[in-house]
């Protein structure tokens, strides 16, 4: 190896360094981070706790001006008189009832639609799948108007089915799926397919598990659409609680309640506490669901 | 240009420790690379003298001056990543000027030095480009383009040629070389492939597990491995090893009794020797061993023999040598000047005494 | 190989039966729909219930198209995208600008600011409401008087339903900064910072550039998003009162003419003339900020 060679170099300008490093001012710039957040945080979570806060005074009190902001002799009456007046009891079994129909549809469509796209061969693939990709363009919303008619001559008005089988299959579900299982190696369906397993034995054993993190998500964000749809429960329930959801539930109590404020908002607290839950515990499946789309 | 230090530098991570109290004179205008394998800490180190992770303990130094405090953008290093890092949404142009603009370097000084650096590097024709539309050659010396535009103190380079193929490797190896030589700027360089160093660096500092192994110039390293570490990872193939037991002027090797001329073992008992390949031929008398495997490899071919203790010792013949057959039951002679003893324990080279 | 041939055909009949209740229930809710549409916009309705309605051509179309109402839905509808989406969007990458740094405590920042995703229009209005209320709300300790109240206010109810949407919008919106910020590679921020780049330069000559992808993605789902907007307004303002407000979106006015006015020639033609708008909106962004979005190399 050659020993260090004599420069040859154009004669440098003067080096950048001749500036006197500077000290980093870390503590300065965390501190400022922190402060960020904190705002960041209050403003976010601000309506929700003064909602909790409202619901634990008492009538009288939330009209005082100015508003207080901590209840300092918290009133839990109003929950036990949502909870019973409001009937939300029985609104929050109707939406879970709702909810788990649409989520189980939903994830059950999209996993047979998704592993025939993956992993079959048949005449008018590319077309059936560009005819899944279309719903993707025509929101629920532009179908109102007929689906309203169809479920009522159906005789689904204020029914169960009226309230979920529209919402049985996704667009979006069974393209999410779809990438899931093209994930999985060919080998694999090979080696399956030497080892005897027919298709149903294959989705079962193999497919599905492999593919769970794309059906959690999938379970999650279904979840989320079908606990908080407004539109369509407004639009199919009738004035009985027999099928009515928690979110129109929420605008009848309010309704009913007018002056007990605090009642209206505690059925809301009551309403939003478990999504906040399952938020905590499926964090990572909602985010890989909502982001789906946007990380290419 | 300048001299980099580390002074008793260590890096933790979640209480894993990453470097391990390292001790290293970069000296003025050398190229040293940091050798080793994954997980060694060579990148680690690097990126400490980048400024773009901090030292648990210790100091790092450029130009003597302590910069542990210092801004990565104050620090006067420019960087080759790995991936070569390049703005996608930028020209070659406004790629290799960003750091330029950064420095508030005046319009035709920029354009003058941006042109400088892309003809040195075979770029003037490319710089209306975007790094998409590119091959990896090219981005690879876009990226070095953009880090000799800012004539820096010190050059990091990332594993700059792990991500070409084999051909494009020997070729930008060899301007890589030729530019460090030119320009004369400091460079420190890490990567894991042995052949790599031994063809570019001045010196080699050897790591593993976060600790610095030896640094020498890369013959000395071949010559006088500092352990059986270094020993075994310089070299294609590597180093034999075998455990042998060491008496009064001479080692032995399964029973076989070779005499050390230039001096001798200081302390009796096991030892492992270290024999390179091409120190070892297969003739009609010394280690008794069975040829596992032969690999013709055109112009040399190894012999893989077992001994009889089980230790491997692949021996280096010449194309025109006689091969064995697999399993014929040959000798092993190896050259008493080209022998190495190493303790068993520690893997520590031993010194011969008079 | 007429074995090989009749395996091939039972894979066939196996995938179409695979495909056949997500078809089907396609077939009878999404696409029927959406088509009738066409045909119930060339009927009107009678003005008594039970009695047949008859076709009117393009007249009804016509008229709706002309009307002053639907206009004004239009124009409310404009504005509360333009309120909404850009607010949320910046929002949210200002949010996930300070979250994206591993400092103790991010975790929880992190679901702080995600949360709102979980909370349902019926939540997110009925929260507000209360905010909002002019006797028992936040706006009379901050000075803000307006007569009417503001809910009830032409000028400041769309705005104030606006803000509602914002607020819940930021929860998906920081999600999706989230995911961009951490999709970007490292090694590229990296050199900017040898190279110099301070904060500010840092945010818009390489991360804002290198996030475009993201916040393409932001933009459509926003825009969506925010023609989706229903609950609020039912909730807060009701049908009475919507036109008043200037709040009948067109999503709202779909909802007026179909179950309050028993219309559902108007809700039809209302009902395309969104699906268009959000059509238009969608392949707009896609050809001409597609053009300009950057790929982070390959």
């Amino acid at each position: 190896m050659p020993a260090t060679d004599t420069a040859v170099r154009p004669p440098a300008p003067a080096p950048p360094a001749a500036r006197p490093p500077r000290r980093r001012h870390r503590r300065l710039r965390l501190v400022l981070r922190y402060t960020l957040l904190s705002i960041g945080a209050v403003v976010v979570l601000f309506p929700l706790y003064m909602a909790v806060v409202n619901s634990l005074l008492a009538p009288s009190q939330i009209a005082h001006q100015p508003p207080p902001f901590f209840p300092l002799h918290p009133q839990w009456g109003s929950y036990r008189k949502a909870w019973t007046e409001g009937d939300l009891a029985v609104y929050l079994r109707n939406s879970a009832i709702q909810t788990t129909i649409i989520v189980a549809g939903q994830l059950v469509t999209s996993v047979l639609a998704a592993y025939a796209f993956a992993f079959l061969e048949f005449p008018f693939k590319r077309t059936l799948f560009v005819v899944f990709l279309m719903t993707l363009m025509i929101p629920f919303e532009v179908t109102i108007a007929t689906n309203l008619s169809t479920v009522s001559s159906l005789g689904w008005f204020n029914t169960f089915p009226g309230l979920t089988v529209p919402f049985l299959a996704t667009g979006f579900g069974t393209f999410l799926l779809r990438q899931a299982f093209l994930q999985i190696p060919r080998d694999l369906r090979e080696a399956a397919q030497l080892d005897g397993y027919g298709h149903f034995r294959f989705l079962w054993s193999v497919a599905v598990p492999l593919a769970r993190p794309a059906l959690a998500a999938l379970g999650v964000f279904s979840f989320l659409s079908a606990w908080n749809q407004y539109l369509w429960p407004l639009l199919v329930t009738g004035n009985d609680n027999s099928v009515r959801t928690v979110q129109i539930g929420l605008k009848q109590l309010i309704n009913t309640q007018l002056d007990q404020i605090n009642v209206s908002l505690a059925g809301t607290v009551i309403a939003v506490v478990p999504l906040l839950i399952l938020l905590v515990v499926f964090q990572k499946q909602l985010v890989r669901s909502l982001t789906s789309g946007a990380v290419k | 240009m300048a001299r980099v230090n580390f002074e008793g530098v260590s890096k933790a991570f979640d209480g894993v420790l990453a470097v391990d109290d390292l001790h290293l004179d970069v000296h003025d205008g050398e190229l040293l690379v940091l050798l080793g394998p994954s997980g060694c800490g060579k990148t680690t180190a690097l990126r400490m003298v980048a400024g773009l992770e901090d030292p648990t303990a210790g100091t790092v130094s450029i130009g003597d001056v302590v910069v542990n405090d210092v801004e990565p953008k104050d620090r006067d290093v420019a960087m080759v990543f790995q991936s070569y890092a390049l703005y996608p949404h930028m020209t070659l142009r406004r790629n290799i000027e960003f750091p330029l603009r950064q420095q508030r370097v005046p319009a035709p000084e920029r354009a003058r030095r941006v042109e400088e650096a892309a003809g040195t590097l075979g770029l003037l024709d490319l710089l209306d480009r975007k790094p998409g539309q590119l091959s990896g050659g090219q981005r690879q010396r876009v990226a070095l383009a953009r880090a000799i535009v800012r004539d820096p103190q010190v050059f990091l380079m990332d594993e700059p040629l792990s991500n070409l193929d084999a051909t494009l490797r020997i070729q930008t190896r060899a301007d890589i070389v030729s530019l460090q030589r030119r320009l004369g700027t400091t460079t420190i360089y890490v990567t894991h492939d042995q052949v790599e160093a031994m063809t570019m660096g001045h010196r080699i500092a050897v790591m593993r597990d976060g600790r610095l192994q030896q640094v020498a110039a890369p013959q000395d390293l071949y010559e006088r491995p500092a352990n059986t570490f270094v020993a075994s990872f310089l070299g294609s193939p590597g180093m034999n090893l075998v455990p042998a037991s060491a008496e009064r002027g001479a080692i032995i090797i399964e029973g076989t009794r070779i005499g050390l001329p230039d001096g001798t073992p200081t302390v009796a008992g096991p030892v492992t020797v270290g024999v390179r390949p091409e120190a070892a031929t297969l003739a009609p008398e010394g280690i008794p061993a069975s040829v596992l495997l032969v690999e013709q490899l055109g112009a040399e071919t190894h012999v893989i023999c077992v001994l009889a203790d089980g230790s491997r010792v692949v021996v280096r013949q010449e194309h025109r040598a006689v091969r064995p057959d697999l399993g014929e039951s040959v000798a092993i002679r190896v050259d008493p000047l080209q022998l190495h003893l190493f303790d068993t324990d520690t893997g520590a080279r031993l010194e011969l005494g008079r | 190989m007429s074995a090989l041939r009749s395996r091939r055909h039972r894979e066939w009949g196996l995938a179409y039966l695979l495909l056949a209740p997500a078809l089907l229930i396609f077939a009878v809710f999404t696409f029927y729909p959406f088509l009738r549409n066409f045909k119930l916009a060339l009927y009107q309705n009678p003005p008594y219930p039970g009695l047949p309605s008859h076709y009117v051509g393009l007249h009804q179309v016509g008229s709706v198209l002309a009307s002053t109402s639907f206009h004004q839905s239009l124009v409310s509808t404009l504005l509360y995208v333009v309120m909404v989406v850009p607010v949320g969007l910046i929002g949210g990458l200002l949010l996930a600008v300070a979250a994206h740094k591993a400092i103790r405590g991010m975790a929880w920042f992190r679901l702080v600011f995600s949360s709102t995703v979980v909370t349902s229009v019926a939540v997110a209005a009925v929260v507000f409401g209360t905010l909002m209320d002019p006797v028992v709300g936040l706006l009379p300790w901050l000075g803000v008087n307006p007569h009417p109240a503001i809910l009830e206010n032409p000028t400041w109810a769309l705005p104030a339903v606006s803000l509602i949407a914002v607020w819940q919008f930021l929860g998906l919106s920081f999600v999706i900064m989230t995911a961009g910020l951490q999709s970007l590679p490292d090694e590229v921020l990296e050199a900017a910072r040898l190279d110099g780049a301070g904060g500010w330069t840092m945010f818009w000559r390489v991360t804002v550039p290198l996030l475009s992808p993201t916040l393409f993605f932001g933009l459509v789902v926003g825009t969506i998003y925010a023609f989706q907007s229903f609950g609020q307004i039912d909730i807060l303002i009701g049908p009475q009162n919507s036109q008043f407000t200037h709040t009948d979106v067109l999503l709202y006015s779909v909802y007026q003419a179909l179950s309050i006015q028993d219309n559902p020639g108007v809700a039809a033609v209302l009902s395309i003339v969104l699906f268009a708008i959000l059509l238009v909106f969608t392949l707009a962004q896609l050809r001409f900020l597609e053009r300009r979005v950057t790929y982070a190399g390959d």
